[in-house]
């Protein structure tokens, strides 16, 4: 049963939407990447509002912190206390590595924070190692387990 | 970069899987310290520092099982995610189960993520040294460690 995985992937850097979708890539996983430019979008798509009317419920969601709009800790908030979206693992990935950050997006309820490298091949590295883990090592909701390409 | 050994608390009553869990980690590279309660309600005195575990010092990650006698891992997990001193420690859930209500009750309750634990030691030494590497090499951990 080849069930792809959906990661849906929030992020305004169109630069780092690019380098993700490439290290995916080379990941041997059947992943299915969504993308969205910022917080407001990221709930329309979650809660199925607008133009996002027949997605499927992502099975990770990859946030990133300082984008417009809607910042990352504002969608956090909202999943967490959203009982139809608080079990959707959230993997915070972001240039920062606050302290009070790190701090505040654990007690909100984030499952990994992952600081964003700057250089391309720790960050395909980085994206691999979370794709690895949470889809060859965890059991997501629904009992999905990634599959081998 | 991790000069402070990282502090696991495994929380797991079946005495086996301690030591093999022990074992597992042994092997790392990584620097940790590993501290071990039985059940569920001296895993709550460990968090909170009473009893016999008065100079315990706050754990950097729990491995936390589900089915323990006394208190069971769900309501240590509910009890950990609402206290305001312990909600941001990260818990993994380890466990035989792989029970698809188990698993979204407890993402839902606030575990950081569920991990079935195998039945053969090769394969419970991969994953614990997966986890491992994960949580102390590519996440950044609350403290800052």
């Amino acid at each position: 049963m080849a069930t792809d995985i959906e990661v849906l992937l929030v992020e305004d850097d169109l630069g780092d939407v690019e380098l993700m979708k490439e290290s995916l890539k080379m990941s041997k996983l059947y992943i299915n990447i969504v993308h969205v430019r910022d917080g407001q979008e990221c709930m329309e798509y979650l809660r199925r509002t607008g133009k996002y009317e027949t997605v499927k419920t992502p099975d990770l969601v990859l946030l990133d912190l300082n984008m417009p709009r809607k910042d990352g800790r504002q969608v956090l908030a909202e999943m967490k206390a959203d009982k139809f979206l608080k079990d959707i693992p959230v993997v915070v990935l972001t240039t920062s590595h606050e302290v009070a950050d790190i701090s505040k997006t654990y007690g909100m309820g984030a499952n990994h924070f992952v600081t964003k490298p700057i250089d391309f091949y720790q960050f395909n590295e980085i994206v691999n190692e979370i794709a690895q883990f949470w889809f060859t090592v965890v059991k997501l909701p629904d009992g999905k387990k990634g599959e081998a390409a | 970069m991790l000069l402070e050994g990282i502090e696991i608390l495994i929380v797991e009553d079946d005495l086996g899987d301690v030591e093999l869990i022990r074992e597992s980690l042994k092997m790392s590279k990584l620097k940790m310290v590993l501290n071990h309660v039985p059940d569920g309600q001296e895993c709550m005195e460990y968090l909170r520092m009473q009893g016999q575990y008065k100079a315990a010092k706050k754990p950097d990650l729990v491995l936390l099982d589900l089915n323990l006698p006394k208190k069971d891992g769900r309501q240590v997990l509910a009890e950990m995610k609402t206290d305001p001193l312990f909600k941001r420690i990260p818990v993994v859930i380890l466990t035989t189960s792989d029970n698809e209500a188990d698993i979204n009750k407890t993402y839902a309750l606030g575990a950081n993520c569920f991990v079935t634990k195998p039945v053969d030691f090769p394969q419970i030494k991969k994953i614990v040294n997966e986890i491992a590497e994960f949580w102390f090499t590519v996440v950044k951990l609350p403290a800052g460690k």
